[in-house]
């Protein structure tokens, strides 16, 4: 019943997006943990970027160079205090041409 | 950084932050404006269909000089299951008149236009600034912001939080409560591009004419949400959202949403041979009338996404937040005019001018719709589409089978799905919910 869905990376999608990265100081942190709570492990698969990805030993690890500021993860971890999450600074960040 | 004082600081350069900024240099305020993006609009995302009205009341020449896309003819709100659509398509003559009622807008360029409106309207319009902590006096009025440039803290009577629905500021400031996952969908959308003459064989317009599509169903997995596809004059926004605690208690990724989405039967044909040239992410507040948070305060007043004022039914924002923005302006403009000063007291008058309005009156009609949306999303997103579908198929399909057999078919398929009370009750709820 279901669609063949075409192989596709979000990295792909990502790369027609226009960037200015801060070098070095990324927005959002992730705090160090033993394990990752349901929301902060939701985020590997919820966050729209996949910024969120599971290491090795079982923990989440952000890189947010192709974030798009959405605020998702905000909205699930910044409250418990498991992420850091702030605006880049003025101008870096995500530049929508057409938004 | 600016050794000045202001009647008034914006922050952002969003729908709502332009109008305020707007009305209030029209008037003659000394009006600063604060945006975090490069250019107004670099951070922002609609789908996008703006309402001329409500920017009629702001701008009454904007047709002259806005960049405009299309101006709409025709939508089709879409029940989809995984192979079908069941649709309703309203079309009329009478939308292509002198001063067309929607249009579709790409909103990097529409803020770039709205923004250089504000600039000469007199504003001070500053970019590249975020804004990161409101200054207050000992007795907590709000009096100023602290920005991430150079220098010390900007100073005015009042700030309008035009900030959008991540609200930063607003939060951390204590002034509202962050947003829950249910109060919220997460879209998703990519801008497709395509000749024009294409877009207009395929779905039936000429000149500037556009059409919409709107659908629900076993598109967003189970989950509450919605898809939407807009022409623009020479692209199509194609989008999906749901929301954010939908999403995480099914760990479904937005992506992969959208990309079945873009390969279902019913719109692949409509996007083939589409180039691609951005893919955005934003989210949409959902909570309606009962999440809308305190409006004003000493020295503040919140309007737009910030303040929750967003119609997730008719998926309308941008109006919501253009007029938000311009009655707050009105009201501090009067206030102003009275030589008062911007205390809690004079600027609940903007919390009363704005309960008058279509944005507090249509958020309060629906009051109901977003937990019942939340709380049966498995029904009303995959059970009844799937019926639907199932239900047409039944009546189409010539194959010799009685039609009063079909019929029946039908009714046992939508009882076994659902129970019979189950189905009154739903539709019950549906309709107080939507009174
Ligand atoms: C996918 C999608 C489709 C939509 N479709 C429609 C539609 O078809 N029709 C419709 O009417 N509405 C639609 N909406 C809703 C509409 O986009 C919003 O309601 C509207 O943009 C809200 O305007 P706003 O000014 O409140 O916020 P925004 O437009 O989000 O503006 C907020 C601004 O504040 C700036 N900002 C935030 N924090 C700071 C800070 N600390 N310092 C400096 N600047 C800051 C941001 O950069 C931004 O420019 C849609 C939304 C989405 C996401
Ligand atoms: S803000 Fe959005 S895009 Fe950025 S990391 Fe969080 S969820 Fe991902």
């Amino acid at each position: 019943m279901t669609n063949p869905v075409t192989k596709f990376r979000v990295e792909d999608k990502l790369y027609q997006n226009r960037y200015l990265v801060d070098s070095g100081r990324p927005h959002i942190k992730v705090r160090p943990h033993e394990q990752p709570s349901a929301n902060l492990l939701a985020l590997t698969r919820v966050c729209p970027a996949k910024c969120y990805e599971l290491n090795d030993k079982g923990q989440v690890e952000i890189t947010a160079d192709g974030c798009m500021e959405c605020g998702t993860c905000r909205i699930l971890c910044e409250t418990s205090g498991e992420i850091e999450w702030n605006y880049p600074r003025g101008g870096f960040g995500v530049l929508f041409k057409f938004g | 950084m600016i050794n000045e004082e202001f009647d008034a600081i914006v922050i952002g350069a969003g729908m709502s932050g332009n109008a305020a900024a707007y009305t209030m240099a029209s008037d003659g305020l000394k009006v600063l404006q604060l945006e975090r993006g490069e250019y107004p609009g670099s951070k922002n995302v609609q789908g996008a269909i703006m309402y001329a009205n409500m920017l009629e009341k702001i701008i009454p020449d904007f047709r002259d000089d806005a960049p405009l896309e299309r101006h709409l003819v025709e939508q089709r709100l879409w029940v989809m299951d995984e192979t079908s659509h069941t649709g309703i398509h309203y079309r009329s003559e009478d939308f292509n008149e002198v001063k067309p009622n929607r249009y579709t807008i790409i909103r990097a360029q529409f803020d770039k236009w709205f923004s250089r409106r504000v600039r000469e309207a007199g504003a001070t319009v500053l970019c590249e600034t975020t804004v990161t902590e409101l200054v207050r006096d000992d007795k907590g009025k709000v009096i100023g912001v602290w920005t991430d440039r150079a220098g010390g803290a900007i100073y005015a009577d009042v700030v309008v939080l035009a900030e959008g629905v991540c609200g930063l500021l607003g939060t951390r400031g204590g002034l509202r409560k962050m947003l829950k996952p249910e109060a919220v969908a997460l879209a998703v959308k990519e801008m497709h591009f395509l000749p024009e003459e294409v877009i207009e064989q395929r779905f039936g317009v000429k000149g500037s004419e556009g059409c919409v599509i709107e659908a629900v169903g076993t598109i967003s997995h189970g989950m509450a949400g919605l898809g939407f596809l807009y022409t623009n004059k020479e692209s199509i926004s194609l989008g999906i959202g749901c929301l954010v605690s939908d999403f995480t208690a099914k760990m479904e990724s937005p992506y992969a949403l959208l990309d079945a989405l873009k390969n279902h039967p019913s719109i692949r044909p409509l996007i083939a041979g589409s180039e691609v040239k951005e893919y955005a992410a934003h989210l949409i507040p959902e909570g309606g009338y009962k999440a809308i948070p305190q409006l004003f305060g000493d020295g503040w007043v919140v309007v737009g996404d910030a303040a929750q004022l967003n119609n997730a039914i008719h998926r309308e924002g941008s109006n919501l937040a253009m007029t938000s923005g311009r009655i707050a302006a009105e009201a501090i403009i009067q206030v102003k005019r009275r030589n008062d000063p911007m205390t809690k007291r004079n600027l609940a008058l903007y919390k009363t001018m704005l309960d008058e309005s279509f944005v507090v009156k249509d958020l309060r009609k629906y009051k109901d719709m977003p937990a019942l949306l939340h709380n049966n999303a498995g029904n009303f997103f995959t059970t009844y589409p799937r019926l639907m579908s199932q239900a047409a198929q039944n009546f189409m399909r010539v194959d010799g089978t009685p039609k009063i057999e079909k019929e029946k078919a039908t009714t046992a398929a939508f009882i076994k799905a659902r129970s019979r009370l189950g189905l009154v009750s739903d539709a019950i709820r549906l309709a107080l919910a939507w009174r």
